[in-house]
């Protein structure tokens, strides 16, 4: 079963079939401004809708290791890049819509704003803290920076998760209402804590007289 | 529901009318969900007949109304009148219903009375979302008597010349154009007359950002977000630049003297 299924993991359609789906809700939501489709508050829904996805993608991308090691398929790993790229054009995305259909592209405005609603800066924080991840995405830049540096820049995927939450919270918070502030909780908190199992198996099997944590492999 | 055109000075703006889809598809109804796609998806289970509204408290004539005999009690009149959504939007609405104070001059308040309350439907078994925490069941919101008894204050019972639709406060509601919108209780089911201030639903869950007043006022921010601007539902494009928001939601003239000599800042 899982055989056949790194099998079509490795079809040469499988890519370009993931990054059709992952682009799947830009082009719906891009459609739905396009028609005037978006309900009675369009600014909004974009808005929101963008920064939901950029959560989704965040679970998604961070799901791909966990998936491939207990299912037993190392063809997965073929798409993580794409995804955490897609987490990234998400977020812009959520970025220019706020700063364009709720701001106006205001500088000024938009810097009060930020100290205004803390929770904005929390997420413009997290937008900030990926940018690196995404500029380091290719394999040239994994070369000059040598794999563990490399992989020591790319943990900050774990804060700037916990950033983007706690973005989502505040901003539910308002309407003490955190329904899908728990889903995506428990789902982050899921990735995270199969992780941190993971390192304490490592680090139990390793013998404990090298004194070095080997992460790496 | 027709209503003849009102003569109340302030009462019929010339602005472009909101679309009945968006104002009736885009509400804050939270015993329906909080999403404001929710209350046009989930209030048709509100039962709406038979209806009553208890008028009671500080009052004279305590009594309680049955729905049919509360809309007679005054001639109908259709308001043009903004809504200011304290979140930061805006519609235009043709209400149709009569001055508040035709109901509370019926009901003669005693000389002690100095606030009314409005205590909204609060049930479970027709209103889903009635026992989520968000809120303290039931809605109650509040007026001062003088701000009760200004015409604009209007007791609604339609809408774009039909009965109020259920996601929008049926069969009986409050619209106080010059406050938030969140002032205005929707599906009343008891009135009743006060001498100290009620606590209401807002102010007990965030009283530092939801004040008894809470006049539309662009000069005093919520402590989240800006209030001095406004996007206007429907009619402000994905790419207008939003409009601003007016003093009391272009109501000054008509209700600024209630208002004089207090400060909107710590009275907001």
């Amino acid at each position: 079963m899982s055989a056949a299924l790194n099998k079509a993991l490795m079809h040469a359609a499988a890519k370009p079939l993931v990054f059709a789906l992952a682009l799947l809700p830009f082009a719906w939501l891009f459609y739905g401004a396009f028609t005037n489709n978006l309900g009675a508050n369009p600014a909004e829904h974009l808005i929101r809708a963008t920064g939901d996805w950029t959560l989704r993608f965040l679970c998604i991308v961070l799901a791909v290791t966990p998936l491939r090691v207990i299912s037993g398929t190392p063809a997965l790993a073929r798409f993580r890049r794409m995804l955490g790229l897609f987490t990234y054009f998400y977020v812009v995305i959520h970025l220019l819509s706020y700063g364009w259909f709720d701001m106006g592209f205001d500088v000024p405005e938009i810097i009060k704003d930020i100290i205004k609603r803390p929770f904005i800066l929390v997420g413009f924080s997290a937008f900030l803290l990926l940018t690196p991840l995404a500029a380091t995405s290719f394999n040239a830049a994994i070369k000059k920076m040598g794999a563990k540096r490399w992989q020591m820049l790319h943990k900050l995927v774990y804060l700037i998760a916990s950033l983007g939450l706690l973005h989502f919270f505040w901003m539910r918070s308002g309407k003490n209402d955190f329904a899908e502030v728990a889903v995506y909780a428990v789902i982050l908190a899921v990735l995270l804590g199969w992780r941190v199992r993971q390192y304490m198996k490592k680090k139990r099997i390793q013998p404990i007289s090298t004194g070095r944590e080997q992460l790496s492999k | 529901l027709p209503g003849a055109k009102s003569g109340v000075a302030g009462a019929v703006t010339m602005e472009k009318v909101t679309d009945y889809k968006d104002s009736t598809t885009y509400n804050n109804f939270y015993e329906f969900g909080t999403d404001k796609a929710d209350p046009a998806k989930n209030a048709h289970t509100l039962v709406t007949k038979p209806w009553t509204v208890a008028v009671e408290g500080l009052v004279k004539q305590p009594k309680t109304w049955a729905i049919e005999d509360l809309i007679k009690l005054s001639a109908q009149e259709e308001r043009i009148y903004r809504l200011r959504c304290v979140e930061g939007w805006s519609m235009v609405i043709p209400w149709v219903g009569y001055s508040l104070a035709e109901l509370i001059k019926k009901v003669e308040p005693l000389g002690n009375a100095k606030y009314v309350e409005f205590i909204t439907q609060a049930d479970p078994k027709t209103m889903p979302f009635v026992g989520s925490r968000v809120l303290d069941w039931p809605y109650v919101e509040a007026l001062r008597m003088d701000e009760a008894m200004n015409p604009l204050t209007l007791l609604t019972f339609g809408m774009y010349g039909e009965v109020l639709p259920n996601q929008s406060g049926a069969p009986v509601r409050l619209v106080v154009p010059w406050k938030y919108g969140f002032k205005s209780g929707k599906s009343i089911v008891k009135i009743r007359f006060t001498d100290k201030e009620p606590r209401t639903a807002w102010n007990k869950a965030a009283a530092n950002e939801y004040g008894f007043y809470s006049n539309v006022n662009p000069d005093v921010d919520h402590p989240r977000w800006s209030q001095a601007t406004e996007r206007r539902i429907g009619e402000d494009g994905l790419f207008a630049k939003k409009r601003k928001t007016l003093m009391f939601n272009g109501y000054e003239a008509q209700v600024g003297q209630l208002y004089a000599g207090m400060d909107l800042k710590k009275n907001f």
